[in-house]
């Protein structure tokens, strides 16, 4: 990659992200508050202590997981919108496997739980991968269609036969102690961080990081990850190197949907400890936005979920302290992928016309 | 499961997902995809009561529903054509920007978050009945629903003939079939695109107005996937207008039946997942392939 191309994929979405700030400015003026208050709300609201910095984290982690599910499906030149079913079908499968493991050492059933999140995940992925490699209809529709599927089947579950007892609230019963994941206060304050204990940032963080780390790895490392790339990138040239176009396209699906899964382990059994109806807002579909400001990669998805916690956080205070409401960040984040893609394109155009600028400068210069 | 009133039901439940499928009809036939539907209906709901609250006539609010969707079509539209960015991206982002733009401004103009005050809706097409058994006749007919109801149905008609009877649904099909062919032919391909889609904003715009006008108020989230359901439906109906009307009306019925449902020990979830599961069965064949133009989703 050329030093412009690097910086072109640097550059779009800070140019994005800075653009949606002042597109959100300019609504904040609009409706007579002060934007460098409104801001300063926001950021403070989500650096201003130890207790916002944790919420901000724990806001992103979810973000992570569905950004690496819509990044790795990308590389594969498949385009996974059906984040939103995949988390909830893998976040029921972890309820349901974690309320029967009473008894059963945590040592065993916190691993086993983050194998049934990714599990449920991955399978619920691999129907839209399998009707594209075997009959070539496009994923996304069907991915759309699984998502209100996987909606209807996980509320019809949760209401009609594994509701707690006696409760009104649509939701099963706390899973096994030992498939819960501790919370991260009381490591951090005796490092001297001083995390209140109420704080829900959890120990799914770490299985997020490993998951960024892992979505690298076999996308750099590995034969698999290599091959994935040669299909996203050509798939018949990946076809005429010999490599299975069709298994490879159900195999990036299923990881991908695993990625997608692993929400569980954050909102199942690092925070609520139980399932409930309906409990993504939009988990799903704002991996979408942080696949896309983090170029897809891995590290750049870390990142943007990273900001979107930013945001997310801040705008509580946003709410309580402005006559702002809290939707502003909604259309700041919508805003944003309009401009990171309309960014993207615009550089990538200048970037080919420079290219091909230098090239004739060569072919001139040569004859 | 078969009373009038759950015939009654059924059709205006089917009168948005109509507006919007052939809305998406347009653009997808155009080689636009279009999942903004869900945040086109969104945004002609709230636009529509804005106007009719503020000026006490829903049909300036209907049109304020249409203008709407055909501006936020046309965010879609500079996006996905002028820029040539994805356009199953540029559509996710609208559904976002719908979604929150509205509830914002829900806040912001009636200080509240959940729904707006409720409005007048349309008064129902009435004959004077002083003109006698005729006009009662007619009556009988064309006012029992909504007009925005008779207007759907007259749009299928329009759409229909527009797409197959007029060169200008000729060269929409070519340049979504083909648009290097039309091209050459000397068809701007880019206005086509534009007309495919903000033709689509403006439908499905109405439609969203419909669906707040009758329910006499704007409701936060109140498109509740039907952007989607339109889009299975014009999927099911094999992007033609007639196919997508039928398609309507079948996944209207299994929504007024659903709710007839409720509550009779019947899991209303299994009805509510219909037309999810009936279009995946389409687009893998077994009843009858469901093929999209061929440049639908590339940019040009």
């Amino acid at each position: 990659m050329s030093r412009f191309a690097k910086a072109v994929s640097v550059l779009s979405p800070v140019i994005a992200v800075a653009a949606a700030l002042l597109v959100g400015g300019l609504v904040v003026m609009a409706i007579g508050e002060s934007p460098l208050r409104v801001y300063s709300i926001l950021f403070r609201g989500a650096f201003g202590s130890v207790d916002s910095l944790g919420y901000v984290v724990f806001n992103a982690c979810p973000l992570i997981f569905t950004g690496l599910a819509v990044a790795f499906a990308f590389r594969a030149g498949l385009f996974n919108i059906g984040g939103e079913g995949q988390l909830y079908v893998g976040s029921f499968v972890c309820a349901w496997v974690g309320l029967k493991l009473g008894g059963v050492p945590a040592a065993l059933a916190v691993p086993l739980l983050v194998l049934a999140s990714a599990a449920g995940g991955a399978a619920w992925a691999a129907i839209p991968g399998f009707l594209k490699a075997r009959f070539g209809v496009h994923e996304v529709i069907n991915t759309i269609m699984l998502n209100f599927i996987a909606i209807g089947l996980t509320s019809y579950f949760v209401i009609n036969v594994f509701k707690e007892p006696g409760q009104m609230t649509p939701q099963t019963a706390e899973i096994a102690a030992s498939g819960q994941l501790p919370r991260l206060a009381g490591a951090l304050q005796s490092v001297g961080i001083p995390l209140p204990a109420a704080n829900p940032l959890n120990a799914s963080i770490l299985i997020a990081l490993g998951a960024v780390w892992a979505a690298w790895f076999i996308l750099n490392r590995t034969t698999l990850g290599y091959e994935i790339r040669a299909v996203g990138l050509n798939p018949s040239a990946a076809e005429y190197a010999g490599i299975n176009v069709r298994r490879m396209l159900v195999v990036a699906m299923m990881i991908s949907g695993a990625f997608a899964g692993l929400v569980a382990t954050n909102e199942i059994m690092g925070f609520r400890y139980r399932y409930l109806d309906n409990f993504s807002a939009q988990i799903g579909f704002m991996g979408i936005a942080v696949a896309l400001l983090g170029k897809n990669t891995p590290l750049g998805v870390l990142f943007a979920a990273l900001l979107f916690g930013v945001l997310n956080t801040g705008a509580l205070e946003v709410d309580v302290f402005t006559d702002v409401p809290r939707e502003l960040i909604l259309v700041l984040q919508a805003v944003t992928i309009i401009l990171v893609v309309v960014a993207n394109e615009v550089l990538t155009k200048k970037l080919r016309e420079r290219e091909a600028g230098a090239a004739s400068q060569a072919t001139e210069e040569s004859a | 499961m078969f009373e009038l009133t759950v015939f009654d039901a059924a059709l205006r439940m089917a009168t948005p997902l109509i507006f919007a499928a052939l809305g998406g009809m347009f653009s997808e036939r155009s080689g636009v995809v279009n999942i903004a539907l869900e945040g086109i209906l969104l945004t002609g709901a709230f636009a529509s009561i804005l106007v009719t609250y503020q000026t006490g006539d829903p049909w300036l609010g209907a049109f304020a529903g249409l203008l709407a969707g055909v501006l936020v079509s046309a965010i879609h539209a500079v996006v996905s054509i002028t820029f040539k960015a994805n356009q199953i991206v540029s559509g996710v982002a609208i559904n976002l920007l719908a979604m929150g733009a509205t509830q914002f401004l829900t806040w912001i103009i009636w200080g509240s978050s959940a729904n707006s005050p409720p409005v007048e809706g349309m008064s129902y097409w009435a004959l004077p009945e002083s003109w006698g058994a005729v006009a009662r006749a007619v009556n009988v007919v064309i006012g029992h629903y909504p007009p925005l109801v008779y207007i759907a149905f007259a749009s299928v008609v329009i759409a229909h003939v527009t797409l197959w009877r007029t060169a200008f649904g000729l060269r929409l099909r070519a340049v979504g079939e083909h648009p290097e062919a039309a091209d050459t032919l000397g068809i701007n391909v880019h206005r086509l695109r534009y007309a495919g889609v903000l033709l689509s904003g403006a439908l499905a715009g109405l439609g969203g107005a419909f669906l707040a006008l009758n329910t006499h108020q704007f409701v936060k989230n109140m498109s509740a996937g039907r952007g989607f359901i339109a889009l299975a439906a014009m999927i099911f109906g094999k992007w033609n207008p007639v196919g997508a009307l039928f398609a309507c009306l079948l996944f209207g019925y299994a929504e007024a039946v659903q709710m007839g449902l409720q509550g009779r020990g019947i899991p209303s979830q299994f009805v509510q997942m219909i037309p999810y599961v009936l279009t995946m069965v389409a687009l893998v064949g077994v009843i009858g392939r469901a093929r999209p133009p061929a440049a639908s989703g590339k940019p040009y």
